[in-house]
């Protein structure tokens, strides 16, 4: 099986696209300004389809990590360990995203700062401990 | 702490039957097999006929979805109910079937139902437990149990459980299971194994995963008049029952260290006028072992922070005042999600338990299923 790669529509395209040049970017709803992760047309919050992209200041928090010592897929198997983490965005949404820190340096909450990482011909969405970002 | 109002669908249904298939390696066996064994088992534990059956409702096989598959069911059935239907709720969907069909009944749309799962994910393909999880896939996402470990390492840290606390949880089930001649894994487990036992998405380790099986079950609900009417042997009653959905994926969450558990748990507990400390034996949906650790919680049986306690305790082994998963649960007699788990409650009431708890007056069970995504709760008692 290859490794399932996003598919970009014109839904998702800013997302991948902001990514590709360095910025993470989320939408946010111009009829009662809730924001959020992933690309949808309805906002959750309300339901007015009147989303408009938005660009992160790149800061956010730690909400949960996974270091995984199992590969679901062959595409993983020389990357093993690797962190998967639940961040929080300084603006509000969530995302599921890269950790590039040692497992030992991690706590709950703590503050992290964008950093993309360039893998499988993308650029995906990934994070370092904030001071080591400074 | 019983509540005194009376809830008017209290007691008026009962589990009628229960049958099963074995557990374990079943090839060969497709999932309509499987589940025509679990009926015909639970009909014959019940002492009734196909025929007075009206409603068949059916849990979607997890790892092969079909299309109107509760209709390929009744087929090989030989039925033609009111009330057919495949429902796809993850585990919690098997309370959820025998919920709906005790309003069904009381609503006067049917007057028997068979509510049944089963699986062959051993044999077949276990795919489903590993998959790639949307776009983040790219990052490494993948598979059922990092969703479960994602909330594991929050509820770790957060509420200061220890890992011991979560190997505890193992230990005990598996303790249970290896009493129990129908489980899949009797070989019980020490905390020395769990602590050796290798890391497979950090926190989680391998004795914190259920088992993968084939396999199927079933039960029969009617009301307790019917049962009279059909001299049913050993009909359990349904006090209360109630769903609570978290719905959101484990990263969209503004909380990961709670679900709507509590609101399914408040739902069953008011409907049956009882409360925590009426329970005298649980069965708690053990998929990985966070999940009873936090249905615990949810349910109100202690505080997250007292978890350490109240399982160091051994308050949930045999001989406490709350064991859980007496058969030895997912961890332990099966992996299949959570339909034998009604059935445990229901052979403790019956006083048929292999390790029975003296005389429970009632039985609580939880089922969830996905990510913590959807929760049901079901209790039976006399």
């Amino acid at each position: 099986m290859d490794l399932p790669l996003p598919e970009i529509d014109d839904g998702n395209r800013p997302y991948w696209e902001g990514l590709a040049g360095g910025v993470l970017r989320f939408q946010r709803c111009r009829a009662c300004g809730h924001a959020w992760l992933p690309a949808r047309d309805a906002c959750p919050n309300c339901l007015a389809a009147e989303a408009v992209w938005e660009d992160a200041a790149g800061e956010g928090r730690v909400v949960s990590w996974v270091v995984y010592h199992k590969a679901y897929h062959e595409a993983f198997q020389d990357r093993l360990p690797y962190t998967v983490a639940i961040i929080a965005l300084a603006e509000g949404p969530r995302l599921i995203a890269g950790l590039d820190a040692p497992d030992q340096a991690l706590r709950l909450d703590m503050p992290v700062r964008l950093r993309p990482r360039k893998a499988f011909g993308m650029t995906l969405p990934a994070f370092v401990p904030a001071e080591a970002a400074s | 702490m019983s509540h005194p109002v009376s809830h008017p669908l209290r007691g008026r249904c009962v589990i009628a039957g229960i049958g099963a298939t074995a557990f374990g390696k079943l090839p060969g066996r497709s999932t309509v097999s499987l589940n025509v064994e679990a009926c015909r088992a639970a009909l014959a534990d019940a002492g009734i006929a196909k025929d007075v059956v009206d409603a068949v409702l059916v849990k979607t096989p997890t790892s092969a979805r079909e299309i109107l598959y509760g209709q390929k069911l009744a087929e090989a059935l030989g039925l033609q109910p009111r009330l057919n239907h495949a429902l796809d709720q993850g585990g919690a969907a098997n309370i959820t079937l025998i919920s709906q069909a005790v309003m069904a009944i009381e609503a006067g749309q049917c007057e028997v139902a068979l509510v049944c799962y089963a699986d062959n994910p051993r044999s077949g393909s276990r795919a489903v437990y590993a998959r790639p999880r949307g776009e983040d896939a790219v990052l490494g996402w993948f598979s059922t149990a990092a969703g479960y470990a994602m909330i594991q390492r929050r509820f770790m840290l957060e509420h200061g459980v220890p890992e011991e606390t979560f190997g505890q949880v193992a230990i005990t089930c598996r303790a249970h299971g290896a009493a129990n001649p129908r489980a899949q894994l009797r070989k019980p487990l020490t905390l020395e194994d769990y602590l050796a036992g290798p890391l497979m998405i950090e926190p989680m380790r391998r004795d914190d995963a259920c088992l993968v099986s084939d396999g199927g079950a079933a039960v029969v609900v009617m009301s307790a008049r019917r049962a009279k009417e059909l001299g049913v042997p050993a009909p359990v009653p349904i006090l209360g029952f109630g769903q609570g959905h978290t719905a959101w994926e484990v990263a969209q969450r503004a909380d990961l260290t709670t679900t709507e558990a509590a609101k399914a748990a408040a739902a069953a507990f008011a409907m049956a006028g009882l409360g925590p400390r009426d329970i005298q034996v649980a069965q708690l949906y053990d998929c990985f072992t966070v999940t009873p650790l936090m249905t615990l919680a949810d349910y109100g049986f202690c505080k997250p922070a007292q978890l350490a306690g109240f399982v160091g305790e051994g308050r949930i082994g045999l001989g406490g005042d709350l064991p859980i998963n007496t058969a030895g649960g997912l961890l332990s007699e099966t992996g299949m999600p959570g339909l034998q788990l009604v059935h445990e409650a229901v052979r403790q009431l019956r006083g048929t338990a292999t390790l029975q708890v003296p005389a429970p007056r009632n039985a609580l069970v939880s089922n969830q299923g996905g990510t913590m995504h959807t929760h049901a709760t079901l209790i039976l008692g006399h």
